[in-house]
């Protein structure tokens, strides 16, 4: 029973992730559902960064970026095997990652999130202006449909159960990373560097982990949204679109792998009920995240969590 | 018995003041030795130099004969030099056992990969923790609230909760920095007597920097007196009372 | 091969001003509050757009900057007193994610309400080049230089004479201590949040005229205008300022001999450098405990 109980959550997500095509109105809302599912990829990654290991990034859209921008080149330009150029956009990303977290990680708070940020506005001027590499600011054409082993996943549903998929293990991989003494270390980083350094966390290695961690989340994500839409352009990967996922690790909630997913799929799924808004979405992401800030700051998780936690305690003290 | 923490000529300097000049201190296995002095006498600065978080001018530290010196703090925690903090450094985000768990992250033997595939050493490991950490929360009296977020324990918990974080660690040397502050006289008394037992039942060394009196002279077995950055005095509670440069020093702050 | 050197001096040394600007407000804020103020850029985008906005609207040019700026500093006062107080002690991350939150609320609402158009403001005093030193100089960009200079001198005055103004350095040094000399520390946060709107709008109306402007204006110059609060040592209110005018010349002499293309590049490549080896900035100490 305790093992059922213990990873109901995963259980139930598979079964929701499984069963939401059809409680789909048309086939239109695949797509959403994909983007939904590419986007919790991503905010998983950058709230474990984030919400767990405390260290902020507002250059999150640069990683996804780079790996798209990867396997674009890879298979469509150098015409490698799609798995060769997914994998290369994943390495890419993280290298990179590696690389920026050894000067950047000894940053703290404001610093951080200026480093971070220029980094993010580095890349994506480069995505637009090395139009011989990207295509520039009209983007880049002609990446080929997944195909692995023979298999092209040409129906959205197809390639929505792979994404849906893809974002389950990397369910099951955070939550056993939060559940493993890495996730200890992480949160006891956030909220003490001496301390953890005094039970004798390595600090800059366990950072340097989970901002190269975080960096994988958003290539993968990245190598699936280039041979799914089949073309990728300089916008998608800008500022904004980092503001955004902020905003989706805000309103979840920090330090919770249920909230990363509810907040991406939300604010993913809302501009599409909301029709009639589409120009005030940046003032919804606004809103929302000083609304989050200055009345739920842990977020729509968080609250439970609390709630959750309290009542266990009350439980096991009565 | 043999010295466990021999701290030999440290000096610190910060930008234009001397903090520490030629300071000693030693702390033999299996006794509490206590570092006292009036304020700004460099205590917490000498405890800094061991734990690593200061990095001295000249001197050496040495644990059971290894030179410290040089090494970051995560390593010096690994040779088993672990402290606690003046200002309550407890992990805000956990429950009670997860910061215990947190203590004994150096106690846990598996990889990455055990804890992603939940490999039987993974389950075994993290079984082991656990119960070691319950058995420090039980020690400092504190196995009722496990379960309770750290932020929510009563002041005086919080210190015994980090006192109990640090002893999962397994240390050989454990530096504890006024670890009675903000104590009322009934719970100075309990941590006096959880701290001998950390000595008699487990026979660390304890580097004690504390403020209140009593607690000092009924634990210590050894006193360091500073005073302006150096060792003024060094010998047993009685003899450190009967110092006439000990008392002058008292007196002149008081 | 340094034929247009005095040129891009020239050009730098204007947009420079403008970062320098923008530079003393993050310094304000910063100083007063410890937040780092992400909505800085939209300050500078208030500026140019409402006096844009003003002058389309009748105004003569001189009232509609005068006005553009008192609303965008009554703005500043107005988000320390409905979001950044309320909020009260909290950690740095979450101030910067509310700042932030506040930097897309505006933009979002002058996109709203103007449209994303790039707008025009005539220049001050007529637009036909004068020549210094074999470069063609607009009026404009001896205006935007004039401008600055006497906002730094009475600034300068402000810190050294005024008791709002060395309130405001004491704020910097001990919140405590300020509270006990009897200054009101939310006081001077406001003060400090309508000052550097206040800076900002000036900055942004007075280099409209050269380089227009448009509701997404701001992003770039609020981080450009931080990368010069870190090369002039975040805190230092006049090395911010001589910050702005060495990123600007610097970022007009990348443009103009090594590539334009990546003009935008250049800044955050210094704001990044500068970041990793020296975070204390050209002129700040070695050492610095609010990294």
């Amino acid at each position: 029973m305790g093992l059922f109980r213990k990873n109901f959550g995963l259980l139930a997500f598979a079964a929701a992730l499984g069963l939401a095509p059809l409680a789909l109105p048309n086939d239109y809302y695949i797509n959403v559902l994909i983007l939904c599912c590419f986007n919790a990829l991503i905010v998983m990654g950058l709230n474990l960064l984030m919400g767990y290991a405390g260290q902020v990034s507002l250059g999150h859209a640069a990683f996804f970026g780079l790996a798209a921008y990867t396997t674009a080149i890879s298979t469509a330009t150098l015409g490698l095997p799609i798995p060769v150029g997914m994998l290369a956009g994943v390495a890419v990303s993280a290298a990179v990652a590696w690389l920026l977290a050894v000067p950047t990680l000894k940053l703290h708070g404001n610093y951080l999130a200026m480093a971070t940020l220029g980094f993010g506005i580095i890349v994506s001027i480069v995505f637009n202006e090395a139009v011989g590499l990207t295509g520039g600011p009209s983007g880049f054409v002609g990446i080929p449909r997944l195909k692995i082993a023979g298999f092209t996943f040409t129906s959205d549903k197809a390639y929505y159960f792979l994404s849906a998929a893809v974002l389950w293990v990397a369910t099951l991989v955070s939550r056993r990373v939060i559940g493993s003494r890495t996730g200890r270390a992480l949160r006891a980083i956030h909220v003490s560097e001496s301390a953890a350094q005094a039970m004798g966390i390595d600090i800059a290695r366990h950072k340097r982990f989970v901002f190269v961690l975080s960096a994988v989340y958003a290539g993968v994500a990245g190598t699936l949204y280039a041979h799914h839409l089949t073309f990728v352009a300089p916008s998608s990967f800008g500022f904004h679109f980092s503001v955004q996922l902020l905003t989706m690790v805000v309103l979840g909630g920090m330090a919770s792998i249920w909230g990363a997913v509810a907040g991406a799929f939300f604010l993913t799924s809302l501009p599409e009920f909301l029709r009639m808004f589409e120009e005030v979405d940046i003032l919804i992401y606004g809103g929302l995240l000083i609304a989050c800030m200055m009345f739920m700051p842990s977020g729509l998780a968080g609250g439970a969590q609390a709630i959750a936690r309290k009542l266990k305690a009350g439980v096991r003290r009565g | 018995m043999a010295d466990l923490l021999e701290v030999r000529n440290v000096s610190v300097r910060f930008g234009g003041v001397q903090a520490l000049s030629e300071a000693a201190l030693t702390v033999r296995q299996g006794d509490i030795t206590s570092l006292i002095g009036p304020n700004g006498a460099g205590k917490t600065t000498l405890l800094g130099v061991v734990s690593g978080a200061v990095t001295p001018t000249g001197g050496t530290v040495r644990l059971a004969g290894q030179d410290l010196s040089g090494l970051p703090i995560h390593l010096r925690a690994q040779a088993g030099v672990v402290r606690t903090f003046q200002n309550l450094e407890i992990f805000s985000n956990m429950t009670a056992l997860e910061n215990v768990m947190t203590g004994a992250h150096m106690k846990a033997g598996y990889s990455m990969l055990d804890s992603l595939l939940h490999t039987p050493r993974f389950t075994r490991e993290e079984k082991r923790l656990r119960e070691l950490a319950m058995e420090k929360l039980e020690f400092v009296g504190l196995a009722e609230r496990r379960d309770a977020l750290a932020s929510d324990l009563p002041y005086g918990e919080q210190r015994l909760l980090e006192l109990a974080r640090a002893m999962a660690s397994g240390p050989r040397l454990l530096l504890l920095d006024e670890p009675a502050a903000g104590m009322n006289n009934k719970e100075t008394a309990g941590l006096g007597t959880i701290i001998r037992r950390i000595r008699d039942e487990l026979h660390i060394g304890v580097a004690l920097v504390e403020h209140d009196m009593e607690l000092v002279m009924d634990i210590s077995d050894r006193i360091t007196v500073l005073h302006f950055g150096s060792v003024l005095a060094e010998g047993t509670p009685k003899e450190i009372q009967d110092n006439p440069d000990v008392v002058a020093a008292y007196l002149g702050e008081d | 091969m340094f034929a247009g050197a005095p040129q891009y001096l020239i050009s730098g040394l204007t947009v420079g001003a403008t970062y320098g600007l923008t530079a003393l407000g993050f310094t304000m804020i910063f100083n007063t509050t410890g937040i780092i103020n992400f909505a800085q850029g939209e300050f500078v985008m208030l500026g140019g757009m409402l006096a844009v906005v003003l002058q389309k609207a009748g105004a003569p040019l001189p009232v509609a900057i005068m006005l553009a700026v008192a609303v965008t500093a009554l703005v500043g006062c107005l988000i320390e007193r409905g979001v950044i107080r309320p909020v009260g002690r909290t950690a740095p991350v979450n101030l910067v994610i509310i700042t932030i939150g506040i930097s897309i609320l505006l933009r979002g609402a002058v996109m709203l309400i103007w449209g994303k158009d790039t707008f025009a403001l005539p220049p001050f005093s007529g637009s036909a080049p004068l020549a210094i030193l074999g470069a063609a100089v607009q009026p404009q960009s001896l205006w935007v230089l004039l401008i600055t200079l006497l906002l730094l001198v009475a600034l300068k005055l402000f810190f050294s004479r005024t008791i709002h103004g060395k309130a405001m350095l004491a704020c910097a040094c001990e919140q405590k201590a300020a509270a006990l000399m009897g200054i009101s520390v939310d006081r001077m946060a406001m003060l400090s949040f309508g000052l550097s709107g206040f800076l900002g709008a000036v900055g942004g109306a007075i280099l409209t005229p050269i380089t227009l402007t448009s509701y997404d204006v701001g992003v770039m110059l609020g981080l450009k205008g931080f990368a010069a609060c870190i090369l002039g040592g975040l805190g230092n209110p006049f090395g911010a300022a001589a910050g702005g005018l060495i990123l600007g010349v610097l970022e007009s002499f990348g443009a103009g001999f090594v590539s334009s293309a990546y003009k935008d590049a250049f800044a955050f490549i210094v704001l990044l450098a500068l970041l990793f080896v020296k975070p204390t900035g050209l002129f700040g100490g070695p050492k610095s405990d609010r990294v």
